[in-house]
């Protein structure tokens, strides 16, 4: 390996109107490396890819190339300039073949026409180059989406990319999948190209790369080689404060919460393919579940199977010791179960439409639309949630979109109050909100489960999770590894120690 | 609390719709005062003859009914996200049914007539939830799926006339529906309305209005809400289906025939066209039936100003071409934010954006 | 090294992938064969040699409207101006020649320039200020409509002008008793911009970047694909064969009727999408496109031969195959989704 950098960020910093997204950040990249960058949402991680592939320009700091400054203005440009990214969700063309997706836009010609015949040639030898022997006469859409990646890939690289990012390339893989992308990436990286490997599988992690880059709240924790930083110190430097300090939090949890009996809830197996392993999972009224885990460990597909925002393909669901069939997220809603998505705006609220008609739409969607709710009654319903979630300001006829994320977030949860559910299930209920409002939120959950509710509750945020949860159940890598429920064990501590150590097992 | 809470929800809503309906209203006053300004005040004062309403103004609503009536569905229709192409065709089909059902009875009998009238709404209705089907169950795109009944109504609507242009005697109740009065008032002008009405009791004083909103503003959302789409989906298109059969109705009436060929030509996107200038937004969201007529108005009141300033009818398209691509820049960002772009770089230049509190840096130790 | 060598064969057998993206213009072949062979079983005179060149000659307009639309169908577009086009562009070469007195060599030219121009403006109004292709072609739709009607609002001879006579002048292919035909010149024109299109559309960096634009803008845009030029480039192609098919007709019919071609751009749509072009983009063929005219050419052919079935029928049908191809399209789309998720 060569120690020249390719490439060197130096005190990247990048506002986003009042909030500094980047503070200071470097980054170096060397021939022949992988490099992780690491670290939890809103850690500064993508906004630093894109700073390097030229979609955001950085307000200070500056960027080397193979030792000369530059400065991208496009992901065009920044590809011209040999720096190439292979995001998640493939975009390529699915409706053109495997070739013609390889070499679009500089198509080998004879005159003014394409050359199918040197094209599939090329298209064979490159895609075998990299170790993969597919039919690239077939189109793009036949294959399955690892198999895209790896096209998306071998583009990147005959495009003489002397800088290969590879962004959560492995999310939707399953393990045989990956081993093969694993494996180009490693060829790769021996033939002399500089990877940046974007994945929140620690495991993959620890595999495939040479170095990683800690990135915590837009700033750089350090940089350090795999072999010289042990899994749990990794996860110590994600996650910050927490693991430190975590003597110092007090529990508001509940501490009679009911055990034994029936659940109100019950998953047995509960998994969908490609999305979270089958698990079991057990929620009784008045306790407060938490789901903890690593950004992508599951925990949002695991709650979205509980709402019936998804469809499990294995298992079954017994809600108040009745088995549910037909599970979708207005059978949910008319069983009691309300769910919170993490993303508030895209799958919550409806921006356009008022306060008002956002926190009456569960409601008014179980009476059917016949049926309106009384203006008089819909309106003291209205205020009484405004006052009691103290949501400002305290116009129900706003367009919810005016609002701040807290008051968002809160407009949410009035929405699923309003129809007193059995269950609640909240993802990330606090995630880019003030404080206030956060502990607004979380003094709420206390309330509610002591009222008797069941609530199933997601956070990045450990403590937070520790603090208000009676059961723990932790999750890594789409599955789910253990449920702490001893009253020591709601420790921030506990949940790494839990998380690494069946890491280390597999 | 809650006494005052819902006076000001009152005076927000209202204040939001008048923004909404401001520039409409702006354009449609323009146009009154170009008519008055060339043909004098009798433009918008009626006067009555044998016993009904007549002068230009009440000429422009009568005539404009069916569109009226058309746009008014194609709103709902479009705050779900959707469009519906072949209004045109069912105005001409359930014109049809109706003019063909009489050829052949007694068309001075009440009873014929009402059943005439029923059957082609019946129909039509069963048209419009065809598409709703092919929409909410099958998938396909709103203006795929309302493609196919704008390419083939025509062809239904000649088979049901045999290719003959069916006519009604003008001593038929049923010509009435066009060419009548109640009150003195057009009946034309009685049905439009009474459809309005109607339609903004249905969507308002229940929930249709807010779930169609909920669901044309962000269909996911809904979804996890556990609003049920598809019967909501099918439901517009029928009405829509409906009110094009309606409309198509009315304007046989007042022709006293009906051309499948010709009848309602157009008219499906002279509705949309309505619905545009009416402030609902092609991509679904917020709908605004009083908008729509306003709309409406507005492109009955054109068609008459380009003939009372001088121009001749053919400058008619040229005029809608004009209003619909005035229209469509105003609704798209990009080209605002173009237009708008040396005015906001200049104010940029004098205010420059204030540094911004930065939040407390948590360092943390570097192993 | 063979162990690192991954070989995944599609998740559908390649044969049947191969298949399956010619299933819908498999279907109007055979159904266009079959319609023939039905022709010919029942009705005397229907094996007359002249019946398929006149198809060509009678639709020879349709077919290159239907072409350009292709382009723009492909890249996720629709086109409802070409109607109007079409009828200016008529109107057009008659008012140059015969009011204004131009040469015809002059005025086609015009004519067609003006045709590309316009489908570019309505081209990057569509790109850069994100208006829905619907809504920017309706506009042209009323517009060209209208400046027809200004132009003139009754018929135009052009039947004085000679240049007008050459495009019906016909090229004998045989004696017609010995199994031989005649084709005007314009039928020519229809196959040279079949030819040229086939060509463009498969074999050029440009036609296959209208395929990636209609698959997904953002990854073209991604791929670093001249996105907007492209899109720009196909309304343009839409406005050349819109403008084209308007001097077609001014050979064919000899005179400019201000109410020509209404409707026109939905039996364009129609022949388009029974030829086994994708409504949404991505997906479709140059050739299904003339097949697809065919089809409907041919369902004309049959009524008249029919002699008892009325003209509407041809409507009824084509609404009729467009269900059952549109039905046929989302069923492959969604057997497709499903085998990729298992």
């Amino acid at each position: 390996m060569s120690d020249e950098p390719i490439v060197q960020m130096r005190g990247i910093t990048k506002d986003f109107t009042g909030v500094r997204a980047l503070d200071g950040v470097d980054l170096t990249l060397r021939p022949g490396e992988i490099h992780a960058v690491m670290g939890e949402n809103g850690a500064g991680k993508s906004t630093l890819i894109k700073v390097l592939t030229g979609v955001h320009s950085p307000d200070a700091g500056r960027i080397l190339l193979g030792g000369e400054p530059v400065r991208f203005h496009s992901p065009g440009h920044a590809q011209a300039g040999g720096i190439s990214t292979v995001y998640q969700e493939v975009n390529l063309t699915e409706n053109l073949s495997v070739a013609e997706n390889l070499f679009a836009g500089r198509e080998p010609r004879l005159g003014p026409f394409i050359n199918f015949r040197a094209m599939r040639r090329r298209a064979a030898a490159l895609m075998s180059d990299i170790g993969v022997d597919i039919n690239v006469a077939a189109p793009l859409s036949s294959y399955s989406i690892a198999t895209q990646q790896l096209v998306a890939i071998a583009r990147a690289v005959d495009i003489d990319a002397k800088v290969l990012i590879l962004d959560e390339p492995t999310s939707s893989l399953d393990r045989d999948e990956v081993a093969v992308l694993l494996r180009v990436m490693r060829r790769l990286a021996d033939s002399g190209c500089a990877l940046v490997f974007i994945s929140h599988f620690l495991d993959q992690v620890y595999e495939i790369c040479d170095r990683m880059t800690v990135l915590r709240n837009g700033s750089l924790v350090g940089e350090w080689a795999t072999a010289e930083l042990p899994e749990s110190e990794l996860i110590g430097h994600m996650l910050g404060r927490e693991v430190e300090a975590l003597d110092a939090i007090e529990r508001r949890a509940s501490e009679s919460a009911p055990e034994g009996g029936t659940p109100l809830l019950s998953a047995e197996g509960l998994g969908r393919k490609g999305s979270i392993a089958p698990f079991d999972l057990d929620i009784r009224e008045g306790e407060v579940v938490g789901l903890a885990g690593l950004l992508g460990s599951g925990r949002t597909e695991a709650a979205r199977l509980i709402a019936g925002a998804d469809r499990h393909d294995a298992g079954h669901l017994a809600f108040d010791g009745r088995q549910v069939s037909g599970h979708n997220p207005r059978t949910a809603a008319a069983r009691g179960i309300g769910f919170c998505p993490e993303n508030r705006k895209t799958e919550g609220l409806v921006g356009e439409l008022s306060v008002a008609e956002n926190m009456i739409l569960a409601m008014q969607a179980s009476r059917g639309w016949a049926r309106a709710i009384p203006p008089a009654r819909r309106a003291e319903l209205v205020d009484e949630f405004i006052a009691k979630l103290d949501i400002r300001p305290a116009d129900p006829d706003l367009p919810v979109a005016n609002l701040s994320g807290g008051n968002q977030q809160k407009v949410l949860l009035a929405r699923w109050m309003l129809i007193a559910p059995r269950l609640l299930i909240l993802d990330e209920p606090t995630r880019g909100i003030d404080v206030g409002a956060k502990a607004d939120i979380q003094r709420l959950v206390a309330e509610l489960s002591a009222e008797g509710m069941a609530v199933l509750f997601i956070s990045a945020e450990l403590e937070e999770v520790t603090r208000l949860s009676d059961r723990i159940a932790v999750l890594r890598d789409r599955e789910l590894i253990d449920v702490l429920h001893e009253e020591s064990d709601m420790t921030t501590e506990r949940i790494v120690d839990t998380i690494v150590s069946r890491g280390g097992a597999e | 609390m809650s006494a005052s809470t819902s006076l000001k929800t009152g005076r927000g809503r209202a204040g939001a719709y008048f923004k909404r309906l401001m520039w409409p209203l702006i354009v449609l006053a323009a146009l009154l005062i170009v008519n008055v300004a060339v043909t004098g005040f009798d433009f918008l004062i009626p006067d009555v003859h044998d016993d009904r309403l007549s002068g230009a103004f009440v000429n422009i609503l009568r005539r404009a009914a069916p569109l009226l009536l058309i746009a008014l569905g194609m709103t709902l229709v479009i705050a779900t996200k959707g469009i519906d192409l072949s209004v045109g065709a069912v105005y001409a089909i359930g014109a049809a049914i109706a003019c063909q059902y009489l050829m052949s009875r007694d068309q001075s009998s009440i009873g014929a007539v009402v059943f005439a009238v029923a059957l082609a709404l019946a129909i039509a209705a069963v048209i419009g939830a065809w598409n709703g089907t092919m929409v909410a169950y099958f998938g396909v795109q709103p203006i795929v799926a309302t493609l196919i009944l704008m390419i083939a109504g025509r062809g239904i609507a000649q088979l049901i006339t045999g290719g003959h242009i069916p006519t009604v005697g003008d001593t038929s109740p049923f010509v009435e529906l066009g060419r009548g009065a109640i009150g003195t008032v057009p009946v034309p002008i009685w049905i439009a309305a009474a459809v309005f009405a109607a339609l903004v009791l249905l969507t308002r004083t229940t929930a249709l209005g807010m779930l169609l909103e909920s669901v044309g503003g962000n269909p996911e959302a809904s979804r996890l809400a556990g609003v049920r789409s598809k019967g909501i989906t099918i439901l517009v298109y029928l009405i829509t289906g409906a009110c094009a059969g309606l409309a198509g109705i009315l304007g046989a009436a007042n022709l006293g025939s009906a051309d499948a060929n010709n009848g309602g030509l157009w008219i499906e996107l002279d509705a949309i066209l309505a619905v545009v200038i009416g402030g609902t937004a092609l991509i679904g969201g917020r709908f605004f039936l009083v908008g729509t007529t306003i709309g409406v108005v507005i492109i009955g009141t054109l068609e008459v100003t380009i003939i009372n300033v001088g121009l001749s009818s053919q400058w008619q398209f040229t005029a809608k071409a004009i209003v619909v691509f005035i229209v469509a820049m105003l609704q798209s960002p990009e080209f605002r934010a173009w237009v708008l772009r040396p005015f906001r770089s200049r104010r940029a230049r004098r205010s420059p954006a204030e540094p911004t509190p930065e939040p407390a840096p948590e360092k943390a130790p570097v192993t | 090294m063979s162990s690192t060598t991954l070989t995944e064969r599609p998740t559908r057998s390649t044969v049947f992938d191969g298949l399956s993206r010619y299933i819908p213009i498999g279907a109007t072949v055979a159904l266009l064969v079959a319609m023939y062979l039905g022709g010919i079983a029942r009705y005397p005179n229907f094996d007359n040699p002249q019946l398929i060149p006149d198809l060509f000659i009678g639709n020879a307009g349709l077919l290159i409207v239907a072409v350009g639309m292709t382009f723009v169908i492909i890249s996720g577009g629709i086109d409802l101006s070409v109607g109007s086009v079409m009828a200016f562009s008529t109107m057009a070469c008659a008012w140059l020649t015969v009011d204004a007195g131009l040469p015809a060599s002059v005025a086609v030219p015009a004519v067609l320039a003006f045709g590309i121009a316009s489908g570019a403006f309505t081209g990057a109004v569509i790109h850069y200020f994100n208006v829905q292709p619907f809504i920017a072609t309706l506009a042209g739709l009323f517009l060209y409509r209208g400046l027809t009607l200004q132009i003139s609002d009754h018929d135009v001879s052009i039947r004085e002008i000679d240049f007008f006579s050459w495009g019906m002048e016909r090229v004998e292919f045989g004696e017609p008793r010995d199994g031989g035909f005649s084709l005007p010149y314009i039928s020519f024109i229809a196959f040279a911009v079949v030819i040229v299109a086939f060509v463009v559309l498969h074999y050029t960096r440009f036609g296959r970047s209208v395929y990636a634009v209609g698959g997904s803008e953002q990854s073209a845009l991604l791929m670093g694909l001249p996105v907007a030029r492209t899109k720009i480039s196909v309304y343009a192609v839409s406005g050349f064969c819109a403008a084209l098919g308007g001097v077609i007709a001014a050979f064919y019919t000899k005179s400019a009727n201000p109410l020509a071609g209404v409707g026109f751009e939905l039996d364009a749509i129609a022949a388009v999408v029974v030829g086994g072009t994708l409504l949404t983009g991505g997906a479709g063929f140059v050739l299904g496109t003339v097949a697809g005219v065919m089809v409907m050419g041919m369902l004309s052919t049959i009524i008249a031969f029919q002699g008892n079935l009325s003209s509407w029928w041809a409507r009824i049908v084509v609404g009729v195959l467009l269900l059952a191809f549109i039905l046929l399209q989302r069923v492959l789309a969604r057997s497709g989704e499903r085998k990729r998720k298992a």
